[in-house]
């Protein structure tokens, strides 16, 4: 019992952070219908720059983690710049933007193999210090909650912005209708800017936690995480914010309970895999998709 | 107010409108009518700056529009109330509304969607509803509530009365001339024509992308080419 309640606390904190990159990634998606497949290796950069500041610069994990998700969102704009904005007036960008955000992924991650290495790196051990809590028999580190804090207060900043801001309120307005949207005076390519902007902040920030959360840091992390980001959106419903966090919280609480009853890891992904398939046979707008909403 | 001259607008190699040249002047209300793809919507839209223009100028207030981008034609003040509507139907009509003043000081906006809500009531009952929600009538409504949240120099109304029951093109004509004996400079496309010659001081006929007749609207509305082409029928819709 305290097997399993220990299981599922990890699966929330796991969750979480599958959730904040899931966040990003379904933004982008909901705004311009197209999905970004570079998402993933912004994810690794995010981590391997916060990484860095923290071994190579000497920055506290305080100091690194806002600099790295700045410089992802960085690297959002140069994205948006160079594998989408040139081709957004043409009739089939959607697929040629898939294409393209495929090369910037190959450009990023081989930036990352260049600059970083093939090998597993980690933060030192002091980057942060780590209690140790047993509550009711149920192990919590203060990194956990830390984690799961940070997960949540980008969600729900996000959230928020989305639905107060005007800023928020014109992204949501270009997702809808981005021709109703220009004849509204809001300028289209600037909101996708900082859309991508956005996207990217998140998806740094998920790869910094993940990095913390394992303890390990590669070129290739991202790959992990890119079936399982999908998975992820789909689980929630293509394009729907609160769709990916609970997508990403049920993604993480399966796998973490998949060990916890199999005894092992090999069925891990499988399980994981087997719902995606049953929730695109019975529900394919995922838990709360919003296709049907937009096509009404 | 606008002055368009020999404006060229192509889809590719097709040329929608070919040499148009009108004017829309200040306190006016100018139509521009003709049937089905004699390039009325293309013109409106490459006003707004939703097309490129091939060739020709687009003069506001004697200024050069024509590679401005749409954004900043809005605070120009050309604001078009787009065919179809297209509100945004997942946001709340106070949401619609508050995105019309997008571009204006955010202060003054609260201020002014009390006083449309005011003036259309049905949108401050409806406040909190998806716009999705509302009857095509209450739409429009809302699309020309929402442009006129832009304080528009030039209102551009693209098919108002397209689709609506007798009665709400009736009410959608009576908000036109109401805006227009306020003094709201508009350019009108519609396919009721008979309607649209009624409330206007100046029309353009078009066809295939040219400007085959113009004049007061009064002159046209007795003009026996226009009877027979476009008041034939007695509800001006065919």
């Amino acid at each position: 019992m305290e097997l399993l309640a220990q299981q599922l606390i990890n699966g929330l904190f796991i969750g979480s952070v599958y959730g904040l990159f899931a966040v990003g990634y379904t933004l982008v998606f909901g705004v311009l219908d197209i999905l970004n497949l570079a998402h993933p290796a912004i994810f690794t950069l995010g981590g391997l720059v916060a990484l860095w500041l923290v071994e190579g610069a000497h920055f506290s994990i305080w100091a690194a983690f806002p600099s790295a998700v700045l410089f992802a969102g960085l690297l959002g704009l140069i994205l948006d710049r160079i594998a989408f904005f040139p081709i957004r007036r043409r009739a089939d960008s959607n697929f040629s933007g898939l294409i393209s955000s495929i090369a910037m992924a190959i450009l990023f991650e081989s930036a990352a193999f260049a600059l970083f290495g093939a090998r597993t790196v980690r933060f030192p051990a002091n980057t942060v210090t780590n209690r140790v809590w047993q509550v009711a028999g149920v192990t919590i580190t203060s990194l956990q909650v830390e984690i799961v804090l940070t997960a949540i207060l980008f969600m729900v900043g996000l959230t928020q912005l989305l639905k107060r801001t005007r800023v928020g309120k014109a992204i949501r307005a270009v997702a809808e209708n981005d021709r109703a949207a220009r004849l509204l005076g809001i300028h289209v390519d600037r909101i996708i800017a900082f859309t991508f902007f956005l996207s990217s902040a998140m998806g740094g920030a998920a790869g910094i936690l993940f990095g913390l959360y394992f303890d390990a840091l590669s070129p290739d992390m991202g790959r992990s995480i890119e079936i399982k980001g999908l998975a992820v959106i789909i689980l929630g419903g293509m394009g729907s914010i609160p769709g990916a966090i609970l997508g990403g919280l049920a993604f993480g609480l399966t796998e973490v309970l998949t060990v916890a009853i199999t005894g092992t890891s090999n069925l891990r992904d499988a399980v994981a895999f087997t719902m995606l398939f049953a929730i695109l046979i019975f529900r394919p707008s995922g838990f709360l998709g919003r296709r049907s909403m937009r096509e009404a | 107010m606008l002055e368009v001259v020999d404006l060229t607008v192509a889809y590719g190699p097709v040329e929608a409108v070919r040499d148009l040249s009108f004017k829309v002047r200040k306190g006016s209300v100018v139509t521009l009518i003709g049937p089905n793809g004699a390039g009325k919507t293309t013109t409106l839209n490459a006003l707004s700056g939703l097309l490129p223009v091939r060739d020709g100028k687009i003069l506001l207030r004697g200024r050069d529009i024509t590679r401005m981008g749409s954004h900043r034609r809005v605070s120009e003040g050309i604001v078009q109330v787009p065919e179809g509507r297209q509100v945004l139907a997942g946001m709340t009509v106070h949401e619609n509304l508050e995105l019309g003043g997008y571009r204006r000081p955010q202060a003054e906006v609260g201020a002014d969607i009390a006083r449309m809500e005011e003036r259309f009531p049905i949108l401050g009952e409806r406040r909190h509803a998806l716009a999705g929600t509302l009857s095509g009538g209450e739409q429009q409504m809302l699309a020309i509530a929402r442009g006129l949240m832009a304080l528009p120099r030039l209102l551009l109304l693209d098919e108002p009365s397209l689709g609506l029951a007798p009665k709400l093109v009736q009410e959608i004509f009576r908000i036109v001339r109401e805006l227009r004996d306020n003094g709201q400079t508009i350019l009108l496309v519609e396919q009721n024509a008979r309607q649209a010659l009624a409330v206007s001081n100046y029309a353009y006929v078009m066809e295939s992308g040219k400007v085959v007749l113009e004049g007061p609207a009064e002159d046209l509305r007795s003009d026996p080419a226009v009877i027979r082409t476009y008041l034939g029928q007695p509800t001006g819709r065919s």
